[in-house]
């Protein structure tokens, strides 16, 4: 019983992070329909900022989060108007712009790996710190973890559903135009939108690197499958969704593993039971677990 | 630069095109001609590769008849490739497909004892035996060599030799594609690409036509698995990794979608980026080392990404009408 609720909080962990990254990729496949694949690497980018302020500029690791998440948010926003926009502009559509995360996918994983090397990193913190409730182990970078993602999943839930940037947001993922019409500023809700997914996009990647000790440049890369399978199975657009697809992937991959369950699934085939995962809800409901029937 | 002019190495430029082409061709099938959005292509090259070297290592197959196989193999593979996604909208079948081939991987990774694992076809028979599954390739690839020799004389290294083979065999399957895709069953599948519903509407089986079309592009995957694991002579999961998935799609994107013999041309412009970069000898690049190098490779190959999706959706030989990617 006491593995079994050691592998539910593990879950707890891991899929708190995985619903961090999923609120992010959510946010802008909902409300600007980009499915984008540098969204990992905007992880990996906010992980690298971190060790930059940590590990360079000897910085504490809450300094460390807080320019992380800015600067996360910065790139998010640049990369708008650099690439997004422009991108728009010439006609894009969907598909389009999915190919077109790919390439970007692939000049910034580059980019991290020519700047940062490809050598296994770790932030400067005591990763051995930990507290047990029961006979059930947590670290501290793991407390820390599933405590800061459920707070800031709540807060985006909350500036979503309660203000007027939320209702503009929820207007422009139905119909950019008629939103436009109405009165909504499209260009400045797409510019928000950016931010708050910059945002819990940086916090994911600072949180994994915590959490897993040590990290290289393919951090994101590694989280953006299971990413797109919390994003698939809660449903696009909803931050709660991606709450209940991301702590349900993390907490299946761990439960899975536990000896009861005929045996135990061997450890080194979690990153497919997320997939397995995915593909069995899809067969059931093609739309995703909480997804509106919808066509792109 | 005296690489350059070394026939050895253009010759190796040239066996790596032909490999991706043919490859790509099962992604132009499935992509340019079906509207299929497959982001896990890779995934049939491995099921080629591991179904030939097991076979010839584990059950003593001779080589045909272990390709042939490992072809087999492929085409179910697509055809069951389609039993999950065919129900998907077009982005939820593409990160599907993209989980599937990880699935693959991890396959290939974890079952050590049926695939060697991580150490790859090097550990088909455990650590200590020495295995070879290529050993009847070589035999006859030197036979073809003796051939050739006769033709052309002392050009006819064993490069040269392989970089004919495979574009004998890039040529057989565009001759084999080309009349298919001319054919009604063609015509259909370019329907469904179009509008499904208006395919549907006239009593055609889209899902059978989509099925058909995922296991030819995947039995071309796996022709393309086995020449790569007769060129490298080993293979091990990492060489199956998503990101092989995506060296098809540039290939595809450059050529136009539904243009088949433009294929072999993005192929040679994807082997030329890949292996060109050795070439920036001179400054700035020589401030780089070898693996910075590889990284600005990474680098050229996502600005034409983006580059084609903002000037040349179409791609350099496709027309504007066709367009798939909306």
């Amino acid at each position: 019983m006491t593995e079994l609720l050691q592998l539910i909080v593990n879950g707890l962990v891991t899929g708190s992070i995985y619903a961090l990254g999923a609120a992010s990729i959510s946010l802008v496949y909902g409300a600007l329909r980009i499915v984008n694949f540098a969204q990992g690497d905007y992880v990996t980018f906010g992980a690298y900022a971190a060790l930059l302020v940590n590990l360079h500029w000897r910085g504490g690791m809450v300094s460390a989060t807080l320019f992380a998440v800015a600067a996360t948010a910065a790139l998010a926003v640049a990369l708008e108007f650099v690439l997004w926009r422009p991108m728009r502009r010439r006609g894009a559509k969907t598909m389009g712009l999915f190919i077109t995360s790919i390439g970007l996918a692939f000049i910034m994983r580059a980019s991290i790996l020519f700047i940062g090397g490809n050598g296994e990193r770790s932030f400067r913190v005591d990763v051995f710190q930990s507290y047990a409730v029961g006979g059930i182990r947590v670290s501290e970078p793991q407390l820390i973890a599933i405590c800061v993602s459920l707070a800031a999943i709540l807060a985006v839930a909350l500036v979503l559903s309660k203000t007027s940037f939320g209702r503009a947001v929820r207007a422009i993922s139905d119909s950019p135009d008629l939103a436009s019409v109405a009165g909504v500023d499209v260009d400045r809700t797409v510019v928000a939108v950016w931010i708050l997914a910059g945002m819990l996009a940086g916090l994911c990647g600072v949180l994994a690197g915590l959490v897993q000790s040590s990290f290289d440049p393919n951090l994101g890369f590694t989280l953006l499958l299971p990413l797109f399978a919390a994003v698939v199975v809660g449903g696009v657009g909803s931050p709660y969704g991606a709450l209940i697809g991301g702590l349900s992937l993390g907490i299946v991959q761990e439960v899975c593993t536990w000896s009861g369950f005929f045996g135990g699934v061997n450890p080194v085939w979690k990153p497919a039971i997320a997939f397995s995962v995915l593909i069995a809800v899809l067969l059931v409901r093609p739309q995703g677990l909480l997804g509106r029937a919808r066509t792109l | 630069m005296t690489q350059l002019l070394s026939l050895d190495f253009w010759s190796l430029v040239g066996v790596v095109a032909g490999i991706y082409a043919i490859f790509s061709l099962g992604l132009q099938l499935q992509f340019g001609y079906s509207g299929l959005l497959n982001f896990g292509h890779v995934a049939s090259m491995a099921v080629g590769a591991y179904v030939m070297a097991i076979l010839v290592v584990k059950a003593s197959f001779p080589l045909w008849a272990a390709s042939l196989a490992a072809i087999g193999a492929g085409l179910l593979f697509g055809a069951a490739l389609s039993l999950p996604t065919l129900r998907l909208r077009a982005d939820y079948f593409a990160i599907v497909t993209i989980a599937i081939s990880e699935i693959v991987r991890f396959f290939a990774l974890n079952e050590q004892s049926l695939t060697g694992g991580p150490l790859g076809t090097s550990n088909l028979e455990g650590p200590t035996q020495v295995t070879e599954y290529n050993r009847s390739w070589v035999a006859f690839q030197s036979t073809v060599q003796g051939w050739l020799h006769g033709l052309i004389g002392s050009h006819a290294s064993s490069d040269f030799t392989m970089l004919v083979i495979v574009w004998v065999v890039v040529l057989g399957c565009l001759l084999l594609l080309t009349p298919i895709t001319r054919s009604p069953w063609g015509r259909v599948l370019r329907g469904i690409r179009e509008d499904e519903d208006a395919v549907a509407a006239l009593g055609k089986p889209v899902a059978r036509y989509k099925l058909q079309s995922l296991a030819l592009g995947a039995g071309l995957g796996a022709v393309a698995g086995l020449l790569y694991a007769f060129q490298f002579q080993f293979f091990s999961p990492d060489d199956f990794d998503p990101l092989i998935t995506f060296y098809a799609w540039l290939i595809v994107l450059v050529a136009g979608a539904g243009r088949m013999w433009a294929v072999p041309i993005g192929a040679l412009i994807f082997a030329l980026i890949f292996s060109g970069t050795r070439f920036f000898n001179f400054k700035p690049f020589t401030y780089l080392d070898a693996a910075q190098l590889a990284y600005l490779r990474y680098m050229v190959i996502g600005a034409i990404l983006i580059a084609l999706m903002a000037w040349r959706p179409q791609g350099l030989f496709g027309k504007r009408e066709e367009l798939v990617l909306e």
